[in-house]
Protein backbone atom coordinates (compact mmCIF):
# COMPACT_ATOMS: atom_id res chain seq x y z
CA UNK A 1 0.00 0.00 0.00
CA UNK A 2 1.15 3.51 -0.76
CA UNK A 3 2.03 5.81 2.08
CA UNK A 4 -0.83 7.86 3.43
CA UNK A 5 0.77 11.11 2.22
CA UNK A 6 0.82 9.83 -1.35
CA UNK A 7 -2.81 8.79 -1.22
CA UNK A 8 -3.65 12.23 0.14
CA UNK A 9 -1.73 13.93 -2.66
CA UNK A 10 -3.46 11.80 -5.26
CA UNK A 11 -6.91 12.46 -3.85
CA UNK A 12 -6.34 16.21 -3.58
CA UNK A 13 -5.10 16.27 -7.14
CA UNK A 14 -8.08 14.43 -8.59
CA UNK A 15 -10.86 15.86 -6.47
CA UNK A 16 -10.59 19.64 -6.41
CA UNK A 17 -11.69 21.24 -3.18
CA UNK A 18 -11.61 18.08 -1.09
CA UNK A 19 -10.66 18.57 2.55
CA UNK A 20 -8.60 15.72 3.96
CA UNK A 21 -6.93 15.60 7.33
CA UNK A 22 -4.57 12.68 7.79
CA UNK A 23 -4.86 11.32 11.30
CA UNK A 24 -2.37 8.49 11.85
CA UNK A 25 -3.44 5.88 9.30
CA UNK A 26 -6.87 7.35 8.56
CA UNK A 27 -8.37 10.27 6.67
CA UNK A 28 -10.79 12.57 8.36
CA UNK A 29 -13.18 13.91 5.74
CA UNK A 30 -16.28 16.01 5.56
CA UNK A 31 -19.54 14.19 4.88
CA UNK A 32 -20.16 16.17 1.69
CA UNK A 33 -16.97 14.66 0.20
CA UNK A 34 -17.58 11.09 1.30
CA UNK A 35 -19.33 9.87 -1.84
CA UNK A 36 -16.89 11.54 -4.24
CA UNK A 37 -13.87 10.17 -2.39
CA UNK A 38 -15.35 6.68 -2.19
CA UNK A 39 -16.23 6.73 -5.87
CA UNK A 40 -12.75 7.92 -6.77
CA UNK A 41 -11.12 5.16 -4.72
CA UNK A 42 -13.38 2.65 -6.44
CA UNK A 43 -12.79 3.88 -9.98
CA UNK A 44 -9.12 4.81 -9.81
CA UNK A 45 -7.28 1.71 -11.08
CA UNK A 46 -4.26 2.31 -8.88
CA UNK A 47 -6.42 1.69 -5.80
CA UNK A 48 -9.26 -0.40 -7.24
CA UNK A 49 -11.07 -0.37 -3.90
CA UNK A 50 -13.89 -2.86 -4.32
CA UNK A 51 -14.44 -4.13 -0.82
CA UNK A 52 -15.79 -2.24 2.17
CA UNK A 53 -14.78 -4.46 5.02
CA UNK A 54 -16.00 -2.73 8.13
CA UNK A 55 -18.40 0.13 8.73
CA UNK A 56 -19.09 1.20 12.25
CA UNK A 57 -19.85 4.18 14.44
CA UNK A 58 -18.22 5.53 17.57
CA UNK A 59 -19.76 7.95 20.04
CA UNK A 60 -17.09 10.44 21.15
CA UNK A 61 -19.55 12.39 23.31
CA UNK A 62 -19.06 15.74 21.50
CA UNK A 63 -19.64 14.15 18.10
CA UNK A 64 -20.33 10.86 16.38
CA UNK A 65 -17.77 9.28 14.12
CA UNK A 66 -18.37 6.80 11.33
CA UNK A 67 -15.36 4.65 10.42
CA UNK A 68 -14.96 2.89 7.07
CA UNK A 69 -12.27 0.30 6.32
CA UNK A 70 -11.75 -0.21 2.60
CA UNK A 71 -9.70 -2.91 0.92
CA UNK A 72 -9.07 -3.95 -2.63
CA UNK A 73 -9.78 -7.58 -3.40
CA UNK A 74 -8.56 -7.20 -6.97
CA UNK A 75 -5.16 -5.80 -5.98
CA UNK A 76 -5.04 -7.37 -2.51
CA UNK A 77 -4.22 -4.03 -0.95
CA UNK A 78 -5.50 -2.06 1.95
CA UNK A 79 -6.72 -0.76 4.17
CA UNK A 80 -7.71 2.80 3.35
CA UNK A 81 -9.55 4.19 6.34
CA UNK A 82 -12.04 7.05 6.14
CA UNK A 83 -13.60 8.75 9.14
CA UNK A 84 -16.55 11.10 9.03
CA UNK A 85 -17.56 13.19 12.02
CA UNK A 86 -21.07 14.52 12.54
CA UNK A 87 -22.83 16.43 15.29
CA UNK A 88 -25.24 14.49 17.48
CA UNK A 89 -28.06 16.92 16.67
CA UNK A 90 -27.61 16.33 12.95
CA UNK A 91 -26.24 12.79 12.54
CA UNK A 92 -26.68 12.49 8.78
CA UNK A 93 -24.13 10.86 6.47
CA UNK A 94 -24.65 9.89 2.83
CA UNK A 95 -25.07 6.13 2.45
CA UNK A 96 -22.43 4.09 0.65
CA UNK A 97 -24.83 1.24 -0.08
CA UNK A 98 -25.50 2.33 -3.69
CA UNK A 99 -21.74 2.14 -4.31
CA UNK A 100 -20.89 -0.86 -2.14
CA UNK A 101 -23.64 -3.34 -1.43
CA UNK A 102 -21.62 -4.70 1.50
CA UNK A 103 -22.39 -1.57 3.50
CA UNK A 104 -26.12 -2.33 3.59
CA UNK A 105 -26.38 -4.32 6.81
CA UNK A 106 -23.44 -2.61 8.45
CA UNK A 107 -25.00 0.81 7.98
CA UNK A 108 -28.26 -0.52 9.34
CA UNK A 109 -26.39 -1.75 12.38
CA UNK A 110 -24.60 1.59 12.88
CA UNK A 111 -27.98 3.30 12.66
CA UNK A 112 -29.49 0.85 15.12
CA UNK A 113 -26.71 1.03 17.69
CA UNK A 114 -25.26 4.54 17.41
CA UNK A 115 -28.00 6.45 15.64
CA UNK A 116 -26.20 7.63 12.53
CA UNK A 117 -28.72 8.32 9.77
CA UNK A 118 -27.48 7.17 6.37
CA UNK A 119 -29.17 9.24 3.70
CA UNK A 120 -29.97 7.39 0.50
CA UNK A 121 -29.92 3.96 2.14
CA UNK A 122 -32.55 1.81 0.41
CA UNK A 123 -33.89 0.18 3.57
CA UNK A 124 -32.77 1.95 6.74
CA UNK A 125 -34.51 0.09 9.54
CA UNK A 126 -33.40 -1.27 12.89
CA UNK A 127 -31.69 -4.62 12.42
CA UNK A 128 -30.81 -6.08 15.84
CA UNK A 129 -33.12 -4.17 18.16
CA UNK A 130 -36.85 -4.29 17.55
CA UNK A 131 -38.81 -1.66 15.64
CA UNK A 132 -40.14 0.90 18.04
CA UNK A 133 -37.14 0.77 20.37
CA UNK A 134 -36.47 4.42 21.11
CA UNK A 135 -32.78 4.53 22.09
CA UNK A 136 -29.36 3.93 20.63
CA UNK A 137 -27.69 1.47 23.01
CA UNK A 138 -24.06 2.06 22.09
CA UNK A 139 -24.21 5.79 22.74
CA UNK A 140 -22.33 6.71 25.86
CA UNK A 141 -25.31 8.50 27.41
CA UNK A 142 -27.65 5.51 27.04
CA UNK A 143 -29.01 4.23 30.34
CA UNK A 144 -30.30 0.64 30.27
CA UNK A 145 -33.90 0.35 31.37
CA UNK A 146 -33.53 -2.59 33.73
CA UNK A 147 -30.49 -1.55 35.71
CA UNK A 148 -31.68 -3.09 38.97
CA UNK A 149 -32.39 -6.53 37.56
CA UNK B 1 -60.20 -27.11 -19.54
CA UNK B 2 -57.69 -24.60 -20.84
CA UNK B 3 -60.06 -21.69 -20.62
CA UNK B 4 -60.78 -22.49 -16.99
CA UNK B 5 -57.06 -22.38 -16.13
CA UNK B 6 -56.63 -18.95 -17.60
CA UNK B 7 -59.49 -17.65 -15.53
CA UNK B 8 -57.84 -18.80 -12.28
CA UNK B 9 -56.90 -15.94 -10.07
CA UNK B 10 -53.64 -16.19 -8.16
CA UNK B 11 -52.22 -14.13 -5.36
CA UNK B 12 -48.91 -13.83 -3.57
CA UNK B 13 -48.47 -15.60 -0.26
CA UNK B 14 -46.40 -14.14 2.55
CA UNK B 15 -44.96 -16.57 5.07
CA UNK B 16 -42.40 -16.61 7.85
CA UNK B 17 -39.72 -19.25 7.52
CA UNK B 18 -37.20 -20.28 10.06
CA UNK B 19 -36.53 -21.84 13.40
CA UNK B 20 -38.31 -19.56 15.86
CA UNK B 21 -38.73 -21.78 18.85
CA UNK B 22 -36.97 -20.37 21.92
CA UNK B 23 -35.30 -23.68 22.73
CA UNK B 24 -33.32 -23.77 19.50
CA UNK B 25 -29.85 -22.34 19.75
CA UNK B 26 -30.27 -20.14 16.71
CA UNK B 27 -33.38 -18.10 16.09
CA UNK B 28 -33.71 -16.55 12.68
CA UNK B 29 -36.62 -15.67 10.47
CA UNK B 30 -37.02 -15.11 6.77
CA UNK B 31 -39.99 -13.07 5.70
CA UNK B 32 -40.72 -14.65 2.32
CA UNK B 33 -43.23 -13.71 -0.34
CA UNK B 34 -44.12 -16.58 -2.64
CA UNK B 35 -45.66 -16.82 -6.06
CA UNK B 36 -46.73 -20.44 -6.03
CA UNK B 37 -43.52 -22.09 -4.92
CA UNK B 38 -41.20 -19.42 -6.27
CA UNK B 39 -39.62 -16.80 -4.04
CA UNK B 40 -40.29 -13.23 -5.18
CA UNK B 41 -39.16 -11.37 -2.06
CA UNK B 42 -37.16 -12.33 1.00
CA UNK B 43 -36.21 -10.25 4.02
CA UNK B 44 -34.11 -11.75 6.80
CA UNK B 45 -35.19 -10.79 10.32
CA UNK B 46 -32.66 -11.18 13.10
CA UNK B 47 -31.71 -9.95 16.50
CA UNK B 48 -33.50 -12.57 18.61
CA UNK B 49 -30.22 -13.56 20.28
CA UNK B 50 -28.96 -10.00 20.62
CA UNK B 51 -27.33 -9.28 23.96
CA UNK B 52 -25.23 -6.26 22.96
CA UNK B 53 -21.92 -8.04 23.19
CA UNK B 54 -20.19 -4.76 22.29
CA UNK B 55 -21.69 -2.83 25.19
CA UNK B 56 -20.78 -5.61 27.63
CA UNK B 57 -17.20 -5.58 26.35
CA UNK B 58 -16.96 -1.81 26.67
CA UNK B 59 -17.91 -1.96 30.32
CA UNK B 60 -15.23 -4.53 31.22
CA UNK B 61 -11.46 -4.73 30.96
CA UNK B 62 -9.76 -5.90 27.80
CA UNK B 63 -9.10 -9.39 29.07
CA UNK B 64 -12.58 -9.85 30.50
CA UNK B 65 -14.18 -9.96 27.06
CA UNK B 66 -11.97 -12.85 25.95
CA UNK B 67 -14.43 -15.48 27.27
CA UNK B 68 -17.30 -13.54 25.68
CA UNK B 69 -15.71 -13.87 22.26
CA UNK B 70 -16.19 -17.65 22.63
CA UNK B 71 -19.91 -17.05 22.45
CA UNK B 72 -19.85 -15.20 19.14
CA UNK B 73 -19.44 -18.12 16.80
CA UNK B 74 -19.70 -20.91 19.31
CA UNK B 75 -18.39 -23.53 16.89
CA UNK B 76 -15.13 -21.66 16.50
CA UNK B 77 -14.16 -20.23 19.87
CA UNK B 78 -10.45 -20.67 19.12
CA UNK B 79 -10.49 -18.45 16.05
CA UNK B 80 -12.63 -15.84 17.81
CA UNK B 81 -10.06 -15.73 20.61
CA UNK B 82 -7.29 -15.46 18.06
CA UNK B 83 -8.88 -12.55 16.22
CA UNK B 84 -9.40 -10.61 19.44
CA UNK B 85 -5.92 -11.38 20.76
CA UNK B 86 -4.34 -10.29 17.47
CA UNK B 87 -6.28 -7.01 17.47
CA UNK B 88 -5.20 -6.18 21.02
CA UNK B 89 -1.62 -7.17 20.25
CA UNK B 90 -1.70 -4.87 17.24
CA UNK B 91 -2.92 -2.07 19.50
CA UNK B 92 -0.29 -2.59 22.18
CA UNK B 93 2.60 -4.18 20.30
CA UNK B 94 2.94 -7.21 22.58
CA UNK B 95 5.23 -9.82 21.05
CA UNK B 96 4.14 -13.43 20.81
CA UNK B 97 6.73 -16.18 21.38
CA UNK B 98 7.49 -18.66 18.64
CA UNK B 99 5.90 -21.70 20.25
CA UNK B 100 2.70 -19.78 21.04
CA UNK B 101 2.41 -18.79 17.38
CA UNK B 102 2.52 -22.45 16.38
CA UNK B 103 0.04 -23.43 19.07
CA UNK B 104 -2.32 -20.74 17.80
CA UNK B 105 -2.09 -21.85 14.20
CA UNK B 106 -2.64 -25.49 15.17
CA UNK B 107 -5.71 -24.58 17.22
CA UNK B 108 -7.08 -22.30 14.49
CA UNK B 109 -6.73 -24.94 11.79
CA UNK B 110 -8.25 -27.65 13.99
CA UNK B 111 -11.15 -25.26 14.49
CA UNK B 112 -11.48 -24.89 10.74
CA UNK B 113 -11.71 -28.67 10.44
CA UNK B 114 -14.40 -28.75 13.15
CA UNK B 115 -16.42 -25.96 11.56
CA UNK B 116 -16.34 -27.24 8.00
CA UNK B 117 -17.01 -30.85 8.99
CA UNK B 118 -20.06 -29.90 11.01
CA UNK B 119 -21.28 -27.48 8.36
CA UNK B 120 -21.25 -30.18 5.72
CA UNK B 121 -23.21 -32.39 8.09
CA UNK B 122 -25.82 -29.74 8.77
CA UNK B 123 -26.07 -28.82 5.11
CA UNK B 124 -27.12 -32.40 4.45
CA UNK B 125 -29.71 -32.04 7.21
CA UNK B 126 -31.13 -29.06 5.37
CA UNK B 127 -31.30 -31.21 2.25
CA UNK B 128 -33.33 -33.82 4.07
CA UNK B 129 -30.58 -36.37 4.78
CA UNK B 130 -31.47 -36.34 8.43
CA UNK B 131 -28.54 -36.82 10.79
CA UNK B 132 -26.66 -39.63 9.09
CA UNK B 133 -23.98 -37.34 7.60
CA UNK B 134 -24.17 -35.16 10.71
CA UNK B 135 -23.33 -38.11 12.93
CA UNK B 136 -20.33 -39.02 10.81
CA UNK B 137 -19.28 -35.38 11.15
CA UNK B 138 -19.84 -35.33 14.90
CA UNK B 139 -17.81 -38.51 15.33
CA UNK B 140 -14.78 -36.74 13.84
CA UNK B 141 -15.46 -33.43 15.52
CA UNK B 142 -15.54 -35.05 18.94
CA UNK B 143 -11.97 -36.31 18.54
CA UNK B 144 -10.75 -32.75 18.04
CA UNK B 145 -12.93 -31.39 20.84
CA UNK B 146 -11.34 -33.95 23.17
CA UNK B 147 -8.00 -32.35 22.41
CA UNK B 148 -9.42 -28.87 23.04
CA UNK B 149 -10.83 -30.04 26.34
CA UNK B 150 -7.57 -31.61 27.46
CA UNK B 151 -5.65 -28.42 26.76
CA UNK B 152 -8.06 -25.58 27.50
CA UNK B 153 -10.50 -27.21 29.89
CA UNK B 154 -13.57 -26.86 27.71
CA UNK B 155 -14.88 -28.51 24.57
CA UNK B 156 -16.47 -25.49 22.97
CA UNK B 157 -16.04 -22.40 25.13
CA UNK B 158 -12.28 -22.67 25.14
CA UNK B 159 -11.24 -19.18 26.32
CA UNK B 160 -7.73 -20.26 25.41
CA UNK B 161 -5.82 -17.38 23.83
CA UNK B 162 -4.28 -14.56 25.81
CA UNK B 163 -2.63 -11.31 24.75
CA UNK B 164 0.92 -12.39 24.02
CA UNK B 165 0.32 -16.12 23.76
CA UNK B 166 -2.02 -18.78 25.05
CA UNK B 167 -3.35 -19.72 28.47
CA UNK B 168 -1.49 -23.02 28.88
CA UNK B 169 0.88 -25.23 27.00
CA UNK B 170 -0.38 -28.32 25.18
CA UNK B 171 -1.53 -31.10 27.44
CA UNK B 172 0.80 -34.16 27.56
CA UNK B 173 0.45 -36.31 24.46
CA UNK B 174 -1.38 -33.59 22.53
CA UNK B 175 1.02 -33.52 19.61
CA UNK B 176 0.98 -37.30 19.11
CA UNK B 177 -2.82 -37.36 19.31
CA UNK B 178 -3.14 -34.43 16.93
CA UNK B 179 -0.73 -36.05 14.47
CA UNK B 180 -2.83 -39.18 14.50
CA UNK B 181 -6.04 -37.24 13.89
CA UNK B 182 -4.51 -35.23 11.08
CA UNK B 183 -3.05 -38.35 9.49
CA UNK B 184 -6.45 -40.05 9.53
CA UNK B 185 -8.48 -37.05 8.48
CA UNK B 186 -7.99 -37.40 4.72
CA UNK B 187 -9.30 -40.95 5.00
CA UNK B 188 -12.42 -39.68 6.75
CA UNK B 189 -12.84 -37.03 4.07
CA UNK B 190 -12.58 -39.70 1.39
CA UNK B 191 -15.29 -41.66 3.15
CA UNK B 192 -17.43 -38.54 3.45
CA UNK B 193 -16.92 -37.72 -0.18
CA UNK B 194 -17.76 -41.24 -1.29
CA UNK B 195 -21.13 -40.80 0.38
CA UNK B 196 -21.77 -37.27 -0.79
CA UNK B 197 -19.77 -35.69 -3.60
CA UNK B 198 -21.15 -37.72 -6.45
CA UNK B 199 -24.42 -38.53 -4.80
CA UNK B 200 -27.14 -38.05 -7.39
CA UNK B 201 -29.65 -36.43 -5.06
CA UNK B 202 -27.08 -34.05 -3.67
CA UNK B 203 -25.95 -33.07 -7.14
CA UNK B 204 -29.43 -32.40 -8.44
CA UNK B 205 -30.42 -30.44 -5.35
CA UNK B 206 -27.23 -28.35 -5.16
CA UNK B 207 -25.95 -27.75 -8.65
CA UNK B 208 -27.13 -24.50 -10.25
CA UNK B 209 -28.98 -23.57 -7.08
CA UNK B 210 -28.38 -20.23 -5.39
CA UNK B 211 -25.74 -18.98 -7.78
CA UNK B 212 -23.69 -16.06 -6.51
CA UNK B 213 -21.74 -14.26 -9.19
CA UNK B 214 -18.15 -13.16 -8.69
CA UNK B 215 -19.04 -9.50 -9.12
CA UNK B 216 -21.90 -9.51 -6.64
CA UNK B 217 -19.86 -11.44 -4.10
CA UNK B 218 -17.11 -8.82 -4.10
CA UNK B 219 -19.56 -5.93 -4.26
CA UNK B 220 -21.48 -7.21 -1.24
CA UNK B 221 -18.40 -7.79 0.96
CA UNK B 222 -18.93 -11.54 1.07
CA UNK B 223 -15.91 -13.30 2.59
CA UNK B 224 -14.62 -16.73 3.41
CA UNK B 225 -15.49 -19.99 1.64
CA UNK B 226 -18.60 -18.31 0.18
CA UNK B 227 -16.45 -15.81 -1.68
CA UNK B 228 -13.92 -18.37 -2.85
CA UNK B 229 -16.69 -20.69 -4.06
CA UNK B 230 -17.61 -17.86 -6.44
CA UNK B 231 -14.08 -17.91 -7.78
CA UNK B 232 -12.49 -14.91 -6.06
CA UNK B 233 -8.99 -15.62 -4.84
CA UNK B 234 -8.99 -13.82 -1.50
CA UNK B 235 -7.81 -15.57 1.63
CA UNK B 236 -6.65 -13.30 4.46
CA UNK B 237 -4.17 -15.94 5.60
CA UNK B 238 -2.40 -15.28 2.27
CA UNK B 239 -3.23 -11.59 1.79
CA UNK B 240 -2.31 -10.28 5.24
CA UNK B 241 -0.04 -13.14 6.21
CA UNK B 242 -0.89 -12.65 9.87
CA UNK B 243 0.64 -14.76 12.65
CA UNK B 244 3.04 -17.23 10.98
CA UNK B 245 0.89 -18.34 8.04
CA UNK B 246 3.43 -17.26 5.39
CA UNK B 247 5.69 -20.11 6.59
CA UNK B 248 3.28 -22.82 5.55
CA UNK B 249 2.67 -24.21 2.13
CA UNK B 250 -0.97 -24.46 1.26
CA UNK B 251 -3.23 -23.61 -1.63
CA UNK B 252 -6.42 -21.59 -1.78
CA UNK B 253 -9.11 -23.69 -3.47
CA UNK B 254 -11.51 -21.79 -5.72
CA UNK B 255 -14.95 -22.62 -7.03
CA UNK B 256 -16.18 -21.99 -10.54
CA UNK B 257 -19.86 -21.31 -10.51
CA UNK B 258 -20.68 -20.14 -7.03
CA UNK B 259 -23.65 -22.46 -6.55
CA UNK B 260 -24.46 -24.46 -3.42
CA UNK B 261 -22.51 -27.43 -4.74
CA UNK B 262 -19.36 -25.33 -5.08
CA UNK B 263 -19.87 -24.03 -1.58
CA UNK B 264 -20.13 -27.59 -0.30
CA UNK B 265 -17.09 -28.78 -2.20
CA UNK B 266 -14.88 -25.80 -1.37
CA UNK B 267 -15.20 -26.73 2.29
CA UNK B 268 -14.02 -30.26 1.65
CA UNK B 269 -11.04 -28.89 -0.25
CA UNK B 270 -10.25 -26.35 2.45
CA UNK B 271 -10.20 -29.10 5.04
CA UNK B 272 -7.62 -30.95 2.97
CA UNK B 273 -5.48 -27.79 2.87
CA UNK B 274 -5.91 -27.30 6.62
CA UNK B 275 -4.57 -30.82 7.13
CA UNK B 276 -1.46 -29.81 5.18
CA UNK B 277 -0.92 -26.76 7.39
CA UNK B 278 -1.44 -28.88 10.48
CA UNK B 279 1.08 -31.48 9.32
CA UNK B 280 3.71 -28.80 8.82
CA UNK B 281 2.95 -26.99 12.07
CA UNK B 282 2.98 -30.18 14.12
CA UNK B 283 6.31 -31.14 12.54
CA UNK B 284 8.02 -27.76 13.03
CA UNK B 285 6.73 -26.64 16.41
CA UNK B 286 9.67 -25.56 18.57
CA UNK B 287 10.11 -25.80 22.33
CA UNK B 288 9.84 -22.61 24.32
CA UNK B 289 7.54 -20.22 26.06
CA UNK B 290 3.81 -20.42 25.44
CA UNK B 291 3.16 -16.88 26.59
CA UNK B 292 5.12 -13.67 26.35
CA UNK B 293 7.31 -12.86 29.36
CA UNK B 294 5.35 -9.62 29.71
CA UNK B 295 2.56 -11.79 31.10
CA UNK B 296 -0.96 -12.62 30.09
CA UNK B 297 -1.95 -9.01 29.63
CA UNK B 298 1.41 -7.32 29.41
CA UNK B 299 0.68 -5.93 32.87
CA UNK B 300 0.49 -7.14 36.44
CA UNK B 301 -3.28 -7.41 36.43
CA UNK B 302 -6.06 -6.82 33.89
CA UNK B 303 -6.94 -3.58 35.71
CA UNK B 304 -3.53 -2.08 35.07
CA UNK B 305 -3.47 -3.15 31.43
CA UNK B 306 -3.99 0.16 29.68
CA UNK B 307 -3.15 0.38 25.97
CA UNK B 308 -2.08 3.78 24.66
CA UNK B 309 -4.69 5.99 23.00
CA UNK B 310 -5.53 4.97 19.49
CA UNK B 311 -7.66 2.72 17.37
CA UNK B 312 -6.97 -0.50 15.53
CA UNK B 313 -8.67 -2.90 13.16
CA UNK B 314 -7.43 -6.47 13.29
CA UNK B 315 -8.83 -9.21 11.09
CA UNK B 316 -8.29 -12.89 10.42
CA UNK B 317 -9.58 -15.54 8.09
CA UNK B 318 -12.04 -17.28 10.41
CA UNK B 319 -13.70 -20.46 9.12
CA UNK B 320 -16.78 -18.44 8.10
CA UNK B 321 -14.99 -15.46 6.59
CA UNK B 322 -13.33 -12.27 7.68
CA UNK B 323 -13.63 -11.83 11.42
CA UNK B 324 -12.48 -8.39 12.48
CA UNK B 325 -12.26 -6.42 15.69
CA UNK B 326 -12.27 -2.62 15.70
CA UNK B 327 -10.99 -1.31 19.00
CA UNK B 328 -10.65 2.24 20.26
CA UNK B 329 -8.55 2.85 23.34
CA UNK B 330 -8.78 6.04 25.36
CA UNK B 331 -5.89 5.07 27.60
CA UNK B 332 -7.99 3.48 30.34
CA UNK B 333 -8.40 -0.17 31.31
CA UNK B 334 -11.68 -0.54 29.39
CA UNK B 335 -11.95 -0.38 25.61
CA UNK B 336 -13.70 2.86 24.64
CA UNK B 337 -15.19 1.20 21.58
CA UNK B 338 -15.25 -2.46 20.76
CA UNK B 339 -16.78 -3.53 17.48
CA UNK B 340 -16.98 -6.99 15.98
CA UNK B 341 -17.13 -7.40 12.23
CA UNK B 342 -18.94 -10.74 12.03
CA UNK B 343 -18.56 -12.66 8.78
CA UNK B 344 -21.85 -14.54 8.83
CA UNK B 345 -23.87 -11.38 9.52
CA UNK B 346 -22.45 -9.61 6.48
CA UNK B 347 -22.61 -12.72 4.31
CA UNK B 348 -26.38 -12.63 4.85
CA UNK B 349 -26.62 -9.36 2.88
CA UNK B 350 -27.03 -11.23 -0.41
CA UNK B 351 -29.38 -13.94 0.85
CA UNK B 352 -32.30 -12.34 -0.97
CA UNK B 353 -30.36 -12.02 -4.23
CA UNK B 354 -29.47 -15.70 -4.18
CA UNK B 355 -33.00 -16.85 -3.38
CA UNK B 356 -35.03 -14.78 -5.85
CA UNK B 357 -36.64 -16.99 -8.48
CA UNK B 358 -35.68 -20.16 -6.61
CA UNK B 359 -38.10 -22.67 -5.13
CA UNK B 360 -38.99 -22.37 -1.47
CA UNK B 361 -37.35 -25.69 -0.60
CA UNK B 362 -34.08 -24.42 -2.01
CA UNK B 363 -33.97 -21.32 0.19
CA UNK B 364 -33.33 -23.58 3.17
CA UNK B 365 -30.34 -25.13 1.43
CA UNK B 366 -29.05 -21.74 0.28
CA UNK B 367 -29.27 -20.42 3.82
CA UNK B 368 -27.46 -23.52 5.06
CA UNK B 369 -24.67 -23.07 2.56
CA UNK B 370 -23.92 -19.54 3.81
CA UNK B 371 -22.94 -21.12 7.12
CA UNK B 372 -24.35 -18.73 9.72
CA UNK B 373 -24.19 -18.98 13.47
CA UNK B 374 -26.73 -16.81 15.24
CA UNK B 375 -24.50 -16.12 18.21
CA UNK B 376 -22.35 -14.18 15.81
CA UNK B 377 -25.09 -12.69 13.63
CA UNK B 378 -27.00 -11.21 16.56
CA UNK B 379 -24.17 -10.66 19.03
Amino acid sequence: MEKIEEIQKNLEQHIPGVELIAERDAFLIDRKDLLTVARHLKENPSYAIDYVSCVTGVDYKEYLECVYHFYSMAKKLGPIILKVRVKKEDPKIPSLTPLFRGAEFQEREAYDMIGIVFEGHPDLRRILMWDGFAHFPLRKDYIPEDQDV
Amino acid sequence: MEEENIALETQLLEINLGPQHPSTHGVFRMNVTLDGETVVRLKPVMGYLHRNHEKIAESGTYLSSMPFTDRLDYFCSMTNNLAYALAVEKLTGIEVPERAQYIRVIMAELTRLVNHTVLVGFLMNDLGAFFTPTLYAFREREKILDLFEATSGARMMCNYMRFGGVKADFSPGFIEKAREIVANYPRFLDEFEKLLTENEILMSRCQNVGILSKELAVQASVTGPMLRASGVDYDIRKVDGYSIYPRFKFRVPLGEKGDVYDRYYIRILEMRESCKILEQALRDIPEGEFISKQGATGAKSPRTFKPAKGDVYGRIEAPKGELGFYLVSDGTANPYRYHVRPPSFINLTILEDMCLGQKIADTIVILGSIDIVLGEVDR
